[in-house]
């Protein structure tokens, strides 16, 4: 029987490591917190069919129970060495772990909104994040603002932290465009009195049903694109915001003032991801993600043999695309271990 | 924004301010729109701060309007520089103090250079040593004059005579910050707080006792721009952002507006008189115009110093109402009144600003 | 006026942009002197924050683009407008040098007025 270490027990980590005990390998989930599901616990609905996150915590849930693997929480990877064909890891309680295989899993780190300080993220009551919107829907409270009022007007800002050499992230997160499009939509659900403006610099509805959802949002939720990138954020004396953008299709300057603000905050490479680049020696891409050996016909190898990758430690994906990606590593992984 | 929020970004730009023995280098302007402020600051850093402060009287302009108005090349505002830098040098001093805004970034700007295309320095080197026969070091640390009372801010408010406070109702003054965009808007590291959230003016007024108005053109230039000034066709420029900011904090009633540049104390005080002028409309209280005072003048008048030898009555806006809010006590009849205690003749009263 | 035009007929020119018959020499000289303009997303950030533009009509996003499509005439009397404040590189997410552009049009302006030919490296 052959073993495989798994670090990171988000969605990727999850559906690798039950895929591959499918396979008859003796598999171990190595996860540094206390909790196995990843950020997605955080999350509300996800897109584009707004289907309850509770239901794909249920699916993780059930394949952690039911799935032939151990799990090792409150767990991390201090030191990795290869001898004989087998890789050591030692974790941080100084414990060692020798297998054949390790699946880097180790996902991302959400953008930091407070370093565009000029939207005033962390400056302003009313300038909140994408994942706190999320964590707020998920909580079932009335959306206020933070003196307790039901916004009337509300700002979506796409790209924060992306496509921005200010930020220094040069590459596009892919799943903010449509996140404001599902956010917009659920909270014009909630709010039906608000208006709604997503102010992009282009929307980017890459994958299946995400133009449907955005002409939903268009057609049922009268939500307001406008194509212009925010240049600042201050706040008024009635703690509104006031925001400045170009209307690029009108070619004007644009100011207005709203109620509540929300950034959708990119994807970056996870604390753990850097992590495992340094320790097992694993080459970055220019976006800081971990490099694949070929991204067509070997995107879960690396130059590393015996170190596979899922999940979005490989770069910004979407959830329905990570459990994709984690499958097609869990196959990379067996035909590796046929093999050996 | 709390007090934690801007303590948190002040935190991200820690800006090394030299403790002693500076080499000070005045604005060519202030002398005759605020002529008590640089004295102010002299005083303040020799008497109360007891430190090392030399006034040089060969230093010149750093040529700095001159610069931004296309008609002093580089070149030639390098070896300005590496003059001044040379006059350093020679008095024994490493740390620069720099009075005006737009001299501080130059500094900047220059030595920024110099580090990014050292073959600038050596020109530099060789054309001051042709032209002057001088020789130079770079400073160890350039601060503006406001950093400078930022970092000793709170010995400051230890011999505090005023508080930053109003007299009849207890109640925090409102006050305006208003930064120099050279300040920090080229190099934000060289800022206390950076370029968008600047505390080097709002620390001294919360230390000293008042409220920081936070509006929404908080950020926003004041709209001198030597180029929106000094070329005539751009002057409505000028005008139109600063009223963007009168606008903007009117429906704080603030009580006076505190700026750290030449340009900005010039443009905000004569500006609102200009508007009066042309659109018969004053933000003060009263058909009076809201005070605009250099930071100096605010430290002297929380110090205790005499607002009329602090070069007060030199404002086009009337400082009065503000003087009588902080409780200062003040002689009317010595507002216009010479060194040698003649009275001297006052300015005439414009109708639409009182 | 000829009988035609009183009768209403007008000879229209066209208002297509031509990509094919343009005189690219002016954006070819900006191009090779700041490679960041070509990166433009258009996001409008810099239009947004433009001094300039938020009180008069003045688009300074419009400057590239008029330069990439060849659209040359009245650029020169466009440029003046920017006063050279810089804020548009503070807030550009790709960091073009706009005020450098600004200068070389000004610059390959005059060039190209006094017939420099295009072979020659300015």
């Amino acid at each position: 029987m052959k073993s495989v270490v798994i670090i990171g027990g988000g969605v990727a980590g999850i559906e690798t490591a039950s895929a591959l005990s499918d396979f008859g390998h003796n598999v171990v989930l190595v996860e540094k917190t206390d909790s196995i599901g990843g950020k997605v616990l955080k999350w509300d609905h996800l897109f584009p069919d707004l289907k309850s996150a509770s239901e794909l915590e249920n699916y993780l849930d059930i394949k952690c129970r039911e799935g032939n693997f151990a799990i090792q929480k409150n767990t991390t990877i201090a030191q990795a060495s290869q001898s004989n064909g087998k890789w050591m890891l030692r974790t941080d309680n100084n414990r060692v772990i020798e297998t054949d295989a390790i699946v880097v899993a180790t996902g991302y780190e959400v953008f930091d909104a407070s370093r565009k300080e000029e939207y005033g993220y962390n400056i302003y009551d009313n300038v909140i994040t994408s994942v706190d919107l999320e964590e707020r829907l998920k909580s079932g409270k009335t959306i206020t603002t933070r003196a307790g009022y039901l916004p009337e007007k509300i700002g979506i800002i796409h790209c924060v932290g992306s496509r921005d050499e200010k930020s220094g992230n040069h590459y596009c997160s892919k799943v903010c465009c449509i996140t404001g499009v599902k956010q917009s939509i659920e909270l014009h659900k909630l709010l039906p009195e608000a208006e709604i403006y997503c102010f992009y610099m282009d929307l980017r509805m890459y994958g299946q049903y995400y133009e449907e959802l955005y002409r939903e949002a268009q057609e049922m939720h009268k939500i307001q694109f406008i194509r212009g990138r925010l240049s600042e954020v201050s706040e008024n004396i009635d703690k509104r915001l006031l925001i400045k953008a170009e209307d690029t299709l009108s070619g004007r300057p644009l100011k207005m003032s709203v109620d509540l603000l929300v950034l959708l905050v990119g994807m970056e490479p996870g604390k753990g991801t850097k992590s495992m680049a340094g320790i097992c020696g694993l080459e970055t891409g220019k976006d800081g993600f971990l490099k694949t050996s070929d991204m067509h016909f070997g995107n879960n190898k690396t130059g590393k043999k015996g170190i596979f990758l899922a999940g979005s430690c490989i770069g910004p994906m979407s959830i329905n695309d990570t459990i994709s990606n984690a499958r097609s590593a869990a196959l990379e992984v067996h035909n590796y271990l046929q093999t050996k | 924004m709390t007090e934690a929020h801007q303590s948190g970004i002040t935190g991200i730009y820690p800006k090394e301010i030299a403790a002693d023995n500076y080499y000070y280098v005045r604005s060519c302007i202030r002398q005759n729109f605020f002529p008590g402020s640089e004295t102010a600051f002299l005083k303040i850093m020799r008497n109360v701060l007891g430190k090392n402060i030399y006034d040089d009287a060969v230093h010149t302009t750093c040529t700095g309007i001159g610069y931004h108005s296309d008609i002093v090349p580089f070149e030639t505002i390098q070896t300005v520089v590496a003059r001044q830098f040379a006059l350093m040098t020679e008095k024994g001093f490493e740390n620069l103090a720099v009075s005006c805004v737009t001299s501080f970034g130059i500094y900047c700007e220059i030595v920024e250079t110099w580090k990014n295309f050292p073959e600038e320095l050596d020109k530099a080197r060789v054309n001051l040593k042709k032209a002057t026969g001088r020789e130079f070091e770079i400073p160890r640390n350039i601060a503006h004059a406001s950093d400078i009372i930022y970092k000793f801010r709170r010995e400051i408010a230890k011999e505090a005579k005023y508080s930053l406070v109003n007299c009849l109702t207890g109640e925090p003054l409102n006050l305006v910050e208003h930064i120099g965009c050279h300040y920090a808007k080229m190099f934000p590291e060289m800022g206390v707080g950076g370029a968008e959230f600047t505390s080097v003016l709002s620390s001294m007024i919360e230390i000293w006792g008042g409220a920081v108005v936070d509006y929404p053109e908080r950020r926003h230039c004041c709209g001198f721009g030597f180029r929106q000034y000094l070329i005539q066709a751009n002057r409505g420029y000028s005008i139109s952002n600063s009223r963007k900011k009168f606008e903007s904090m009117e429906p704080y009633h603030p009580d006076a507006v505190i700026c750290n540049c030449p340009g900005c104390t010039m443009f905000m005080d004569r500006w609102q008189y200009v508007i009066a002028e042309m659109e018969n409309k004053t933000y003060g209280q009263g058909g009076r115009g809201i005070p605009v005072l250099t930071y100096e003048e605010l430290a002297g008048l929380v110090l205790g110093y005499d607002p009329w030898d602090l070069g007060l009555q030199m404002h086009q806006v009337n400082s009065e109402p503000f003087l009588d809010k902080l409780g200062i006590r003040y002689i009317p009849s010595q507002k216009y009144s010479g060194k040698d205690g003649k009275i001297m003749a006052g300015p005439v009263i414009p109708a639409c600003i009182k | 006026m000829k009988a035609a035009e009183k009768f209403g007929f007008r000879v229209l020119e066209t208002r297509v942009i031509d990509l094919e018959n343009f005189d690219g020499r002016l954006l070819r000289y900006v191009h090779r002197h700041e490679k960041s303009f070509i990166t433009c997303l258009s996001c409008g950030g810099c239009t947004a924050t433009c001094s300039a533009g938020n009180l008069i009509e003045f688009n300074v996003r419009r400057i590239g683009l008029l330069l990439r499509r060849g659209e040359t005439e009245g650029l020169e009397r466009e440029i003046d407008k920017c006063m050279l404040c810089g804020k548009c590189q503070l807030v550009c997410p790709r960091g073009i040098n706009l005020r450098n552009v600004i200068m070389l049009i000004k610059k390959g302006i005059v060039k190209f007025k006094n017939g420099t030919p295009e072979k020659v490296e300015l």
